[in-house]
């Protein structure tokens, strides 16, 4: 049973790579930028998601929305101010200003607030113990699975069935023949870093919910392992990210499990790197050329 | 059954990108010395099919024949080595690098001296380096370039890189020079100057050449046989009067303007 | 009668190398200065040896590897083990933490020919980090608690193998070698096409930049009295990353410049790390927004000289190249 209580475990970490490995995929498929800032963004999320508990006194919920507005804000605020003006740089280029935002934004919070942890209220969800076939799962966990699930299918609602996810599947497709089809790209690129951040965001405040500590350099590890995840779904596929992002929970608590939980940190970039050899399009990728 | 083997032979060589099949079914010879066209309208295949001869792409279906040698899997380095070098249709230059050392590097694959007696600026590196920037130099005096010779790529004129393109492609040293429409973007007193050069290197250095244009007028002046790619597939294969009447010729070059 | 040139600049720049070298030691065993500046030195020195190998690897030969940190470590550790533990000298230990590091430095350069741009990033970034959770493992080097290494680095070795870095790096670059790394830069597929064995010159430039990396590892490890898997995280890869992009990508003396400013900066910013970090952060960001190509871009500092020299006839002075 040890093993199954350890797959519930790896399902919860992995519904929140997930949560924030979707963001990486969608700002990657549509501006081929690896967005490094993004586990900040997760960061900044839950710190949201903190202090609207303890000092607004709100409940789970409105906090997880504000916390989701709130990095909404904050991703359109990063792309335009830093990578809109390099959309037609290098792509080393682009990266190396993601890599120096996300040190600003980790940075800019040690120096306003200090480096210390902070803890979220344990009593923010219900706690009870519920028995599944012998297995026990906290109801806390089962929400947060829940809730992660949900904006998950919203994702999926808002990409393939509103207006703005048809503009954001054809600018990702073509940016220069959805220009002249009269999609308005900027606003449409902005709308994706909006809906990938404020899916951190909520990462965030479930990250916080479940595993109460939370500091401002909290977003890294959780961040690179997430843009694994999207990696291993394979980049730019909305699905992928999902599904790479429970299979990367789960890896990672078998390998706890097996007794190498100092080792688990290191799995996601063992795997990374394996499937950038041996798969490099990911699990639901397809192989693309360069044009020559 | 030919008497002379052919310096190329194309054989059923095609490829598919997924489903899409770009190119199929393709059969080709060209013969030593010879200067032959390759045209068809946009999209019909051309560059996919200098990508399959030169080691880009790997064809999914037939062989390739390079004096006699199937050139099977082999990574596009070895096939210059080989002989056979080609410019690009969207200009690839080594843009940072100045106009001679575009050259140079060209002229990589017969260098003598190794990586440790560069490093340890060993006699053999100096006598090496000095051979190569003395032939470059020499190169470049015959393309006329040698006035930019320490300018950057990137700062000649447009015409001047398709100079350059072609001669650094030159440098390496091959049979088979493949130049993917290197006439794009010239007004015609160029594309005429162009061509005059295309006449004299090919006398000079005793080469074959397979020239992609999609400009049927400009082939047909100076090409003696002609291969026409429609679709990914060969529609037609004659001298420049055969393919001027071809009715399959007439037909996908006029449904091209229309649409 | 540029060869002329080329060998007087190269004869004035080892001048100038003697004359700093023999300055700055005089001035350490005087004892004019504390071990405050001694340290800074010492630290820019080996700073200068991770910015110029790391140069060599993405300035020249384009790939943008993001785990430098790793090969420090593994030259770090490496040569720790060998004095400290196999009571070998410190030449031992520079030479085991170099070769110990470029073998590293085959591992990630052989699966990263398959990888191109932000995906050899990230691959890169995670191979330091499997290094340091590595390290971090193994008991035998103190695993997280991490390893005392005697304080063996002395200027004369710092300086040593800084002129021996960028006199290689230089060398090389300066070849048809060097062209070929250049030209995979530039275009990976028109140098394919000119029958360079472009696989071949990526590994090439990994082994002699994860080599010196690792040289600076050992140098590293017998400077601050310990060495923990901590130290070796992504953000010590950057620290020399930013070296090399504010520099100027595709330039050495731009690599160096930027190592010795930023050394003194984060020197003089020791007790705010924060507010060191947000300058470090800003200066990458700004870099792209308005210099992408670095301060100085692929130009070296003799280029600046010659040009000055022969628009106005100045003063021979192009040996500030190899040295600063």
């Amino acid at each position: 049973m040890e093993i199954i209580q350890q797959l519930v475990n790896g399902i919860s970490l992995g519904s929140i790579y997930a949560l924030i490995a979707l963001g990486y995929t969608m700002v990657y498929g549509i501006v081929k930028l690896i967005n490094f800032a993004h586990g900040d963004v997760f960061m900044v999320g839950s710190f949201v998601g903190f202090y609207s508990i303890t000092f607004l006194h709100l409940s789970f919920f409105p906090a997880l929305i504000l916390s989701m507005v709130a990095c909404a804000v904050f991703g359109v605020l990063i792309e335009r101010i830093a990578y809109k003006p390099l959309r037609n740089a290098t792509r080393i280029a682009a990266l190396i200003t993601a890599i120096g935002v996300s040190l600003l934004i980790e940075n800019g919070m040690i120096f306003f607030r200090g480096a210390q942890l902070e803890a979220y209220p344990n009593d923010i969800l219900p706690t009870n113990k519920i028995d599944i076939l012998g297995v026990t799962v906290e109801s806390k966990s089962l929400l947060i699975l829940g809730v992660s699930v949900a904006l998950m299918i919203i994702l999926q609602f808002v990409v393939h069935k509103t207006k703005i996810g048809k503009a954001m599947r054809a600018v990702s497709h073509d940016a220069e023949a959805a220009k002249l089809m009269g999609i308005n790209v900027d606003n449409t690129i902005s709308a994706t870093f909006a809906i990938g951040s404020s899916l951190a965001g909520a990462a965030g405040v479930i990250f916080g919910t479940y595993y109460y500590k939370i500091e401002p350099l909290m977003g890294v590890i959780p961040g690179l392992k997430a843009f694994v995840a999207a990696v291993l779904g394979g980049i730019g596929i909305i699905p992928g990210a999902m599904v790479g992002g429970l299979l990367l929970g789960v890896i990672e608590s078998l390998v706890s499990a097996a007794g190498g939980s100092l080792w688990r940190d290191g799995v996601a970039f063992i795997v990374l790197i394996l499937i950038l050899i041996f798969m490099p399009q990911g699990i639901f990728g397809k192989n693309k050329r360069e044009k020559v | 059954m030919e008497t002379d083997t052919p310096l190329l032979k194309v054989e059923q060589v095609g490829i598919r990108f997924g489903g899409l099949k770009a190119v199929a079914d393709v059969n080709m010879k060209l013969y030593s010395g010879e200067l032959v066209g390759l045209i068809g309208p946009n999209g019909a295949g051309k560059t996919t099919l200098f990508n399959l001869l030169t080691g880009v792409y790997v064809p999914t279906d037939g062989r390739i024949f390079f004096k006699g040698e199937n050139l099977r899997k082999q990574p596009p380095y070895k096939i210059t080595k080989k002989g056979i070098s080609r410019t690009f249709q969207n200009i690839r230059l080594f843009e940072e690098l100045s106009v001679i050392d575009n050259v140079k590097v060209a002229y990589h694959s017969l260098a003598k001296h190794s990586i440790l007696s560069s490093i340890l600026r060993l006699p053999n590196h100096f006598s090496g380096e000095k051979e190569m920037e003395e032939k470059a130099l020499e190169f470049l005096k015959l393309f006329n370039l040698d006035q930019y010779r320490d300018d950057k790529a990137k700062n000649l004129p447009y015409g001047q890189q398709r100079r350059l393109e072609i001669a650094r492609a030159l440098a390496a040293n091959p049979e088979l020079l493949l130049l993917d429409e290197p006439a794009a973007g010239m007004n015609p007193k160029e594309t005429a100057q162009l061509m005059e050069l295309i006449a004299f290197i090919r006398e000079k250095f005793n080469l074959t050449v397979l020239l992609i244009e999609h400009d049927m007028s400009l082939v047909m002046g100076v090409c003696e046989r002609i291969y026409v790619l429609d679709h990914g597939q060969l529609i037609a294969h004659g001298t420049p009067e055969e393919i001027r009447n071809h009715p399959k010729v007439i037909e996908a070059y006029l449904g091209e303007e229309v649409s | 009668m540029i060869k002329l040139k080329q060998t007087k600049g190269f004869w004035l720049s080892i001048l100038f190398a003697f004359v700093l070298f023999t300055i700055v030691q005089v001035v350490i065993s005087s004892a004019m200065i504390n071990f405050y500046f001694v340290n800074m030195i010492l630290t820019m020195g080996i700073y200068i040896i991770l910015a110029v190998s790391l140069h060599l690897i993405i300035g020249i030969t384009g790939q943008f590897s993001i785990g430098h940190a790793g090969f420090l470590a593994v030259g770090a550790y490496t040569s720790a083990v060998f004095t400290m533990k196999l009571g070998q000298p410190l030449l031992i230990g520079l030479i085991a933490g170099g070769l110990a590091a470029a073998m590293a430095g085959m591992l990630i350069g052989i699966p990263s020919l398959r990888l191109k741009g932000d995906y050899l990033a990230i691959a890169t970034l995670g191979f330091g980090e499997i290094v340091r959770i590595t390290f971090f493992n193994i008991d035998y080097i103190g695993g997280p608690s991490g390893m005392m290494v005697s304080q063996l680095t002395t200027w004369p070795w710092v300086f040593g193998c800084m002129l021996l870095t960028i006199l290689v790096i230089r060398n090389f670059t300066n070849s048809t070698h060097g062209r070929a790394c250049i030209s995979v830069r530039e275009d990976e597929i028109a140098a394919d096409a000119m029958g360079i064995n472009t696989t071949y010159y990526k590994v090439v430039a990994f082994l002699i930049g994860s080599f010196f990396a690792g040289v600076g590892g050992a140098l590293w490890a017998h400077n601050f009295y310990i060495i923990q898997p901590s130290q070796f995280g992504f953000l010590k890869s950057f620290d020399i990353l930013i070296f090399v992009v504010l520099g100027g990508l595709g330039s050495m003396s731009g690599a160096v410049i930027a190592a010795i400013l930023l050394t003194l900066v984060s020197m003089l910013l020791t007790e705010y790390p924060e507010t060191r970090m947000i300058i470090y952060s800003l200066i990458l960001i700004f870099t792209m927004l308005y210099r992408p190509r670095g301060l100085l871009g692929t130009k070296e500092v003799t280029s600046l000289f010659t040009n000055r020299r022969n628009k106005k006839g100045g003063p021979k002075d192009g040996n500030r190249h190899t040295v600063a």
